[in-house]
């Protein structure tokens, strides 16, 4: 007998990732909001915001990632709490930890809080702090700590690349100590700044082949007690992974200024004429505009994906890389071995790397 | 023994889809009539055959065996565990 439902046709959004602001105290170089950030006068407001969740919800939102950026940094972050919770749906903040004290989370809690997700950039907080470009990891120990006395469910969230797959073994040790109940250590996807320092991020193929038995290894030793899930370099794949589930299919972002896009990377295609909450309502962005309805599907897609037996697996990979890359969003994810455009993903495989300077993400 | 949901796991109803639905970190999962009967009775304090008699009182030819079949699915999909 089995346990669930099989759900059919087309499907409104199980969640939402809401980027409440793009500005952060952190300057994480693979961080995934766009190069050009949002500033805080176009930031939605709270009323904005709270229309926002209520909509997500009617639309059929159970999902909501608050996030940024650093959500914390929004004064009215517990009222969007109590707002979402209150809907029924499941909350959960995505931060870097700076800031949590206490007393605010206690708040959050009070408010309906159901999940925290904490960044972790190093094993140390040398490494660490070095990359974030900011004294952050102290605090992140005290945050994880905090939220294990609240007796939430948390998980750690790693970025792997270049400069920090040489403590992957020391971060994993770092998230038990914390306490995860969940362990996502994600090669880096390469969207926004992380594009930018592509050249001193990538790993290298021995990086990924010393990691794999670790991770293999981890995952076996903490079954039960931490879930362990890695997140593959797509570049060094074979096929692209599935990216959002299919485009427009279960997620929706919202970004700081309202605009709402069909994947969170999505202001990278140029050519897709995104859509406002300030302007439209949300369940109208989500079933009938241009871009939400753009790569839905499969009607869009073009050899090789149109006739491939992966086209349900993979959805034909990212729209967003496929822009990035070749200039066309409706063309095949070129990380996949049987796309045309396989080259330009080699050719930023063979060494000699970049020097490994970054750029450090912007402040605001 | 007496199964509860795992921390961090919410069973709610969801109006849109006119179903309850199992909300935890990273997933929903929609329970089907069966699951979501047991999971309304799964506090840690029902013993299983607390929960099959509790059922058994709402619908006909409940066995306690099915109730823990049920249950024994939910403990593999890491939403339910044994208090
Ligand atoms: S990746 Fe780093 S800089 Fe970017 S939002 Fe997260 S913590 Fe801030
Ligand atoms: S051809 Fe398209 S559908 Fe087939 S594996 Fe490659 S990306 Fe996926």
């Amino acid at each position: 007998m089995g346990v669930t439902e099989e759900v059919q046709g087309v499907r409104p959004p199980l969640g939402m990732l809401a980027e409440l602001t793009h500005r952060c105290p952190l300057h994480c170089p693979y961080c995934s909001n766009p190069v050009e950030l949002v500033t805080r006068e176009r930031e939605l407001g709270t009323e904005e915001w709270c229309s926002v969740l209520d909509q997500a919800r009617d639309l059929g939102v159970l999902q909501v990632h608050l996030s940024g950026g650093e959500p914390l940094a929004r004064p009215d972050l517990p009222e969007l709490v109590t707002r979402a919770s209150g809907l029924g749906c499941y909350v959960s903040l995505v931060t870097s930890g700076l800031g949590l004290t206490e007393a605010r989370l206690a708040d959050l809690v009070d408010r309906g809080l159901a999940h925290v997700q904490l960044s972790v950039q190093g094993a140390d907080a040398a490494r660490a702090n070095l990359l974030a470009g900011a004294k952050a990891h102290d605090h992140k120990l005290t945050a994880a700590a905090l939220v294990k006395r609240f007796e939430l469910p948390l998980s750690v969230n790693v970025v792997l690349h270049r400069a920090n797959h040489d403590q992957l073994e020391g971060m994993i040790a770092l998230a038990e100590r914390m306490g995860a109940d969940r362990l996502e250590l994600a090669n880096t996807q390469f969207y926004g700044w992380a594009l930018r320092n592509r050249d001193a991020l990538l790993p290298t193929r021995e990086q990924l082949a010393a990691a794999e038995p670790v991770v293999r290894a981890a995952i076996e030793r903490l079954k039960g007690s931490m879930q362990v899930v890695y997140v593959l370099s797509d570049y060094y794949e074979q096929y692209p992974k599935p990216c959002m589930s299919g485009w427009g299919a279960q997620q929706l972002t919202v970004a700081p200024d309202g605009t709402v896009l069909p994947c969170p990377a999505a202001t990278a295609i140029t050519t897709l004429p995104l859509e406002n909450v300030r302007e439209r309502p949300l369940a109208e962005i989500w079933y009938d505009s241009e871009s939400f309805n753009a790569y839905r599907g499969e009607d869009w897609m073009r050899e090789p994906c149109r006739t491939c037996e992966r086209r349900t697996v993979d959805f034909g990979g990212c729209r967003c890389q496929a822009f990035q890359l070749t200039g066309d969003a409706a063309a095949t994810d070129p990380v996949c071995r049987r796309s045309p455009d396989r080259g330009l993903v080699d050719v930023l495989l063979e060494p000699p790397h970049g020097s490994g300077e970054f750029v450090m993400r912007g402040v605001r | 023994m007496t199964p509860r949901l795992r921390c961090g796991v919410r069973l709610t109803y969801d109006r849109t889809r006119q179903t309850h639905v199992l909300l935890f970190p990273e997933g929903v999962l929609v329970p089907n009539a069966t699951a979501a009967a047991v999971l309304e009775l799964c506090d840690g304090e029902r013993t299983v055959p607390d929960i099959a008699a509790a059922l058994g009182e709402r619908y006909a030819g409940v066995r306690e065996g099915d109730v823990g079949d049920v249950l024994a699915r939910l403990v593999d999909r890491q939403v339910v565990e044994w208090a």
